[in-house]
């Protein structure tokens, strides 16, 4: 077994070294029926490297990857390119093989990252300071209405209908359970976003008001206004981002009055991966540092004086406040974090404009060559790399067999949202820097074709 | 930028014995690198990544809503970035490096078939809300992990979308919950060992129960009697770690799982030390309800200093009808598909619980777990759990003449050894032998942790150490206790080969600095 150093010989030279005759006597406090005779039966038994990658391609390869196909989906997931060194440095078993940095004089390379990344993530949201990073932006979601009933001492959320369904669910399910109160509602298909609503839903019980910003039909909610109400109110504003490159062209959701900014990190640095792992991004205002979740990393000095960092406050975590933890989470996304903070890096503040800015030309010709389409309507007054059309018939339909004909054509909204007829004929469609002219010429033939026929 | 050194000056100090050390001017010395912050290094306007020009400019609508000036963050070239993150590399320990013999975290060899094949096209370019028919493979991907996870616990489903162990944690005592309030009844107290993990009570307290603890036995275990006499109407379930956070096998796990199964509770097992046991026991059979997996221990997908790490729960018969969305469900002709929000309905899963995350779980993990199970099969595990369980026995019984192992005489560990500082000299603690550790070319063991054992030290060489490396650790080790027991002080100020020394946690602590703000007068 390649994984496996010690040899029959070790063994048995070993066993002798602690006093057993047999392996299983080390296995003595096991219950005897309880104790396997030999391997599990009905699992396979061990193979060579060569077979294994034999069998895991052919699974691979029954899948129609992105850069297989013209490709417009996003709604919390997107596909951008990363740049070739950052997968190559996360890849240094210095960083891929080390665990959480708890031993600080051997571990100030991964510290030192989280620094950078925490200072980064502050920057783009417009926060004072960030987390360490958290499992994913809809767990991050949780963890900031959670901490902003918390700091407000209030249970009630009020979320726009244009927070991504998932994030409220995540939302809804811990709900259930910590006796918090969520106000959801869901979105309509209209050119605006639902801020009237949000501010006419807010009152003096409410702790949190969550906004995804763009929203989840690619519309851009007006936080100043928001905020204005949330604050006039005693709550809290929570703003979700799952499409960070958005910042690189609209402004940072602090500089408009938010408390609590949370996001995905997945578009800079982290591929698809069908979902997972991606890091969740969590920004907030000082004055409430000590209700955030999550690992923190901080600035001190050595025996000798010198600048170096350590993980801090910690005695807000589980490891020492046990249940009375500001959150169960013991484990953040440091590997993930690590190629966003790679990622930033390499683009830097006006890298990141300019990548925001193509994104958009990019979404905006797609959405002009997609409303050329008989029948087909474009919602969105604003967008930055994602905007919703409207089809004649249920997009799921249409999207399905438009990846008939190898093209993924985008998120049908009825998928996000299968109880809620009205938003069926809702099609999320998305563009970045990956995005060609062929590519969006192919599917506007293509989903004119499909349409054609389906009528 | 420093001045080319004209003068011929040579940086030398006097250190506090008399002693000349050589310094330089550059702050590095030889491979031992120094680093600023990105931000230090930022030249503004630069950029590693080259963008074309956008065609057009906003469309009118979005005018209102642009932002003033672009972020403050430091772009560089490539050439830099990658210099800076590789400088960085350098000052941290890996497993790459050495033995990581942190208890109760399973820091074994991580194999690189795992790396290439997760990122292959087919499983990292894929979106989640494709059409699910252009994802058939993942999907029987995540089936074949969810049949050897199955199998290899003896439980009935598994729940794969948790994205951590404290996650998993979670999603178990939410079925738990669900499963009590499917029944109409009102169960609020969750027992928990006080040996256990932190996350355990912290876990329970955000499902919403009120945590008891249990105390432990003499000899290291939970007392079942004190255990059993506390269930009733008002206990929802009990949280167990097994083997147990002193490296022990909990002996009474089946007869404990029967008296709570009896009173109407559910039997929660925090499965972080899976790793002394698979292949060998299954925790199906000892009465097991519901335990979470850590793939990034037992099934070697990266830590990453610090994540990011995959929870799948596996449920017994009883709790798998509250599983939460999505998973995938095999078909009796072998097809596999995924059921979420849309099919709940039609698929009779009603009762779930709903939904923990977007999306549907850590892939990246699944396939590199995946690729390590297929790697060593059913025999292979088995001899995983064997070896790791014969490496940490050895270094139990080469150490416990110089270190107090407060369980040894009782009988074998499981895959990791625990020791306590009795019998150090006055003044000398855990953390000495740790941080003397570190200069010895060795990551610590865990220290400080199961709380019930003083100052304790658990070691959890895993597997894939060979014996010559163990040996090489061992004589570590047996000097380190000899000098902490003589009172040699230059333990107290270790390390003194890092590239930085004992750090000032009161500080960072007490005046929080958390982000860089050297450019803000």
């Amino acid at each position: 077994m390649r994984y496996l150093p010690l040899t029959p010989a070790d063994r048995t030279a070993m066993l002798a070294a602690v006093g057993a005759g047999t392996i299983d006597d080390l296995f003595a406090d096991v219950p005897a029926d309880a104790l396997l005779s030999g391997p599990v039966e009905g699992l396979a038994p061990h193979a060579s490297e060569m077979a294994v990658e034999r069998h895991m391609a052919r699974l691979a390869g029954k899948n129609l990857s992105a850069g297989a196909a013209p490709f417009f989906l996003g709604a919390g997931a997107y596909k951008h390119h990363i740049p070739a060194s950052v997968d190559h440095l996360i890849q240094r078993g210095e960083f891929l093989t080390a665990y959480t940095p708890y031993q600080p004089e051997i571990a100030q390379g991964t510290l030192q990252v989280l620094f950078e990344f925490q200072t980064q993530v502050a920057r783009l949201f417009g926060t004072d300071v960030a987390n360490a990073s958290m499992y994913d932006g809809s767990t991050a979601c949780w963890e900031a209405i959670a901490m902003a009933g918390r700091v407000t001492r209030r249970k009630k959320a009020v979320l726009s209908g244009g927070l991504h369904p998932h994030y409220v669910g995540t939302a809804e399910t811990m709900a259930k359970f910590t006796g918090d109160v969520i106000e959801a509602r869901s979105p309509v298909l209209s050119a605006q976003p639902d801020d009237a609503e949000v501010i006419a839903a807010i009152d003096d019980q409410t702790g949190a008001v969550v906004v995804q910003y763009p929203d989840i039909l690619g519309r851009i909610p007006d936080l100043a206004a928001i905020a204005e109400a949330a604050h006039a109110k005693g709550a809290l504003l929570v703003v979700v981002v799952t499409e960070p490159v958005a910042l690189g062209l609209i402004e940072a959701p602090g500089h408009l009055g938010a408390d609590i900014v949370v996001g995905e990190g997945q578009s800079l640095g982290v591929g698809l991966n069908f979902g997972g792992p991606y890091l969740g991004l969590f920004g907030a205002s000082e004055k409430f540092l000590r209700q955030m979740p999550g690992r923190l990393c901080g600035e001190t000095v050595d025996a000798e004086g010198k600048r170096g960092f350590v993980l801090t406050l910690s005695t807000r975590e589980q490891h020492i406040r046990r249940e009375k933890a500001t959150s169960n989470i013991c484990t953040n996304a440091g590997l993930c974090a690590l190629a966003f903070s790679i990622h930033m890096s390499l683009l830097g503040g006006e890298g990141l404009s300019q990548l925001a800015a193509v994104n958009h030309d990019r979404a905006r010709q797609t959405a002009e060559r997609l409303a050329q389409i008989p029948g087909v309507t474009v919602l969105n007054d604003a967008f930055v790399n994602e905007f919703t059309v409207v089809l004649p018939a249920d997009a799921r339909e249409a999207v399905r067999s438009l990846a008939d004909k190898g093209v993924l054509g985008g998120v049908a909204l009825g998928r996000l949202y299968p109880q809620d007829k009205a938003l069926h004929a809702g099609l999320l469609v998305t563009a970045t820097e990956c995005t060609t002219d062929d590519d969006i010429e192919t599917l506007a033939l293509t989903l004119a074709d499909v349409l054609k026929k389906g009528a | 930028m420093n001045a080319p050194n004209a003068s011929g000056w040579k940086p030398e100090m006097v250190a506090d014995d008399g002693s000349v050390q050589p310094m330089t001017v550059s702050g590095d010395k030889g491979l031992q690198l120094e680093e600023p912050l990105i931000f230090e290094l930022n030249r503004a306007g630069q950029t590693g990544v080259d963008i074309d020009a956008p065609k057009r400019g906003p469309v009118a609508g979005l005018l209102k809503f642009l932002r003033k000036a672009p972020a403050a963050l430091p772009g560089l070239t490539e050439p830099e970035v990658v210099r800076h993150y590789t400088r960085l590399s350098r000052q941290n320990y890996a497993i790459d490096l050495g033995p990581f013999p942190l208890g109760s975290c399973t820091m074994k060899h991580n194999p690189r078939l795992n790396e290439k094949v997760a990122r292959m096209p087919g499983f990292a370019d894929i979106h989640p809300l494709q059409p699910k028919h252009t994802v058939a493979g993942a999907f029987e991907a995540i089936a074949e992990l969810s049949d050897w996870l199955i199998g290899l616990t003896g439980m009935a489903a598994v729940a794969l979308s948790p994205k951590a162990g404290a996650h998993g944690e979670l999603c178990g005592l939410l079925c738990i919950r669900a499963a009590i309030e499917a029944k109409g009844e009102k169960r609020h107290i969750v027992l928990v060992p006080e040996s256990a993990h932190g996350t355990n009570p912290a876990t329970a307290a955000f499902a919403g129960f009120r945590v008891e603890s249990i105390p432990a036995t003499e000899d290291g275990r939970v007392d079942m009697e004190a255990l059993i006499s506390r269930l009733g109407p008002d206990v929802a379930g009990v949280m167990i770690t097994n083997p147990n956070t002193c490296g022990l096998f909990e002996r009474d796990l089946k007869k404990i799982s029967d008296a709570v199964h009896a009173s109407g509770g559910y039997v929660y097992c925090d499965g972080a030390n899976f790793n002394a046991i698979v292949g060998k026991v299954r925790p199906g059979d000892l009465g097991v309800d519901a335990m979470h997996i850590n793939l990034h221990k037992t099934f070697s997908t990266p830590h990453g200093g610090g994540g990011p790490g995959s929870g799948p729960v596996v449920l017994s018969e009883a709790l798998a009808p509250f599983a939460p969305l999505p998973f995938v469900q095999r078909e009796a002709d072998g097809r596999v598909h995924l059921v979420e929000e849309e099919e709940i309905a039609s698929t009779g899963h009603a009762q779930s619980f709903g939904r923990m995350a977007a999306f549907h779980g850590q892939m990246g993990m699944f396939t590199r777990a995946l690729t390590y199970i297929l790697s060593h099969g059913n025999d292979g595990l088995r001899q995983v759990s064997e070896d790791a369980v014969l490496n940490a026995n050895y270094i139990l019984r080469a150490l416990e003449d110089v270190l107090e192992a407060p369980f040894a005489k009782a009988g074998p560990c499981m895959h990791e050894a625990l020791f306590s500082d009795a019998g150090l000299a006055a003044g000398f603690s855990t953390l000495d032998i740790a941080k003397g550790l570190i200069d010895e070319g060795f990551h610590p063991m865990t220290v400080y942790f199961p709380l019930v054992v003083h100052g304790a030290m658990l070691i959890e060489p895993t597997e894939t150490e060979s014996r010559a490396g163990l040996d090489r650790f061992i004589a570590s080790m047996r000097s380190l206790a000899e000098r902490a027991r003589a009172g040699d002080e230059r333990l107290k100020t270790a390390p003194h080969f890092t590239p930085r020394r004992r750090l000032d946690e009161t500080l960072a602590a007490r005046k929080p600095v958390l982000v860089w703000k050297g450019d803000k007068a």
